[in-house]
């Protein structure tokens, strides 16, 4: 292994080993997921009951919003929440000493996010199987593109979070939770973006989510994959990590500069 | 002794935080192999320099060397081969003692890491808390345990801070005679930051006096008690922190 490998490997370990001896916290990554998927699905169910086989579409459309979107949280989580956990054991002034690169530490939180997501989702689809008959692997391979974008958004937004922790230190950890609820009603994850007011479809489409939200529907509803969408898609997440990744970059330089990095859990 | 021989090279070193000056343009060479000793009041700029050596603080200007390297330009390199240890600062308490070891051992791409824990778990007595969280130790064990994963890549500079501090004297003893014995077997460099003027005096070959962020005075612990005509570091620390210097140090000059 290099050494590059072997020092995100290392930050990694220091969060698995955590997950190997304590089933609450494995319980916990799925616990919101599956609850989630419970409350939909049943939704989901009596509203296929009272408005007959016509509702089926939709009702696969609803599902695969709500597991598809729980890719996105769970990322953004996963991500946000490793950073935390090393700032919460004030760890951050060994970690920040050792030969770790910033690249390295970012990339070993994305390398738990995508552990964190699969655990947290992967429960919920099978659960969606089981309950309600609802095959998430039956949009075929243009699922893990969804996947992709959803996973960069989320990653992209947990860099943005990073940064306001570096910078507001722990008076910003509340957005870890909260900040991606407030992109949902803009991400059309339930309804199509034409829903949307005039005035506010314009945030909705410079969202990867929404167009991959819409490209779920296309696929869904129509059996077409709209190609166009998940262009879209891909394109604005490039936008949006660039961006994260400067403000990233700046905001570890200003920590360095007030010494932000051996303070900032206090 | 040249330039080569020096494993921290610091000049004109400064910090400014908006109004506040904590670290005022100070100057200082460390040689290979000495224990060096940064002695100062509370504020004094101690840990700032430190921070600075780290990496961890950008300096307002000034330079910084360590074992060859800018510490501006290409401070990983340095990072690889020295470390670090304070007490205010922890390891992860869930974490077992050996997982926290494993960790540093990966981030600091040891070799054989489960062996090298061996070592260090055999050399500070750590045997019977391999396996307990850090978070359940008590003082001196985690000092001891800190230390562990400070020597866990064999430093060749170490860099401690207040490594003593809130440890019973038997503890404190055990960590000095460590400390002694490491150097002495692996030529490293260490530089100590502390309020115990008995540990100064004893580990230090060089002790750097900083007050309100520069460097009052400098020389070997028995030059500075030859200067100032005193038995013990502590009197000259109290002569510098109350400006109430003796006829001797009055008459002698703050060597380069």
């Amino acid at each position: 292994m290099s050494g590059s490998a072997r020092r995100v490997w290392g930050l990694m370990y220091r969060h698995l080993a955590l997950y190997r001896r304590s089933w609450p916290r494995l319980l916990e990554l799925a616990y919101w997921p599956v609850l989630g998927m419970c409350i939909w699905g049943f939704t989901a169910s009596f509203l296929a009951g009272r408005l007959g086989a016509g509702a089926a579409v939709a009702v696969s459309a609803l599902l695969g919003g709500v597991l598809l979107w729980e890719v996105c949280l769970r990322s953004q989580m996963g991500m946000a929440i490793s950073f935390l956990e090393e700032l919460w054991s004030r760890n951050l002034g060994h970690v920040f000493v050792s030969p770790l690169r910033p690249w390295e530490l970012v990339a070993a939180l994305i390398g738990m996010s995508i552990i964190r997501m699969l655990g947290g989702v992967a429960p919920a689809v099978l659960l969606a199987w089981l309950l309600y008959a609802f095959n998430l692997f039956a949009m075929g391979p243009v699922l893990v593109l969804f996947f992709m974008n959803l996973m960069i958004m989320g990653w992209w937004v947990a860099l943005g979070v990073v940064s306001l922790i570096l910078r507001h230190g722990a008076g910003a950890e509340p957005l870890a939770w909260s900040v991606l609820f407030g992109l949902t009603p803009f991400s059309a994850v339930f309804y199509p973006i034409a829903v949307l007011p005039a005035s506010v479809r314009p945030i909705a489409l410079a969202l990867p989510s929404a167009h991959v939200f819409e490209g779920m529907r296309g696929v869904l509803l129509d059996g077409v994959i709209p190609w166009s969408h998940l262009l879209w898609a891909f394109g604005l997440n490039a936008v949006w990590l660039g961006l994260a990744t400067m403000l990233f970059a700046w905001q570890f330089h200003q920590a360095r500069v007030r010494g932000a990095l051996l303070s900032i859990g206090e | 002794m040249n330039r080569m021989d020096h494993v921290i090279e610091v000049e004109g070193l400064t910090k400014r935080y908006d109004a506040v000056l904590a670290v005022d343009g100070i100057d200082f060479a460390a040689p290979a192999g000495a224990t060096v000793g940064l002695l100062g009041g509370n504020g004094a700029g101690k840990t700032t320099t430190i921070a600075m050596l780290l990496g961890l603080l950008l300096p307002t200007s000034g330079s910084i060397r360590v074992l060859g390297h800018d510490m501006l330009r290409d401070r990983f390199a340095a990072l690889a081969r020295m470390n670090f240890s304070s007490p205010y600062v922890s390891l992860p308490h869930r974490l077992t003692v050996r997982e926290n070891l494993r960790v540093y051992g990966h981030l600091y791409n040891v070799r054989h890491t489960d062996q090298r824990i061996a070592e260090l778990s055999a050399e500070l007595d750590l045997g019977a808390l391999l396996d307990r969280p850090a978070g359940q130790l008590s003082a001196g064990q985690k000092t001891r345990v800190a230390l562990a994963k400070s020597l866990i890549n064999r430093p060749e500079l170490l860099l401690l801070d207040e490594p003593t501090a809130s440890l019973d004297p038997d503890t404190g003893d055990l960590v000095r005679t460590w400390l002694e014995r490491y150097r002495a077997e692996t030529g490293c460099t260490i530089l100590l930051a502390s309020h115990n003027m008995a540990e100064v005096e004893r580990l230090c070959s060089h002790v750097l006096m900083l007050k309100q962020g520069r460097v009052v005075d400098r020389g070997s612990p028995q030059d500075l008690l030859d200067r100032y005509g005193r038995d013990d570091l502590e009197e000259v620390f109290l002569d510098i922190a109350r400006d109430r210097r003796s006829a001797n140090a009055e008459q002698s000059k703050v060597p380069a």
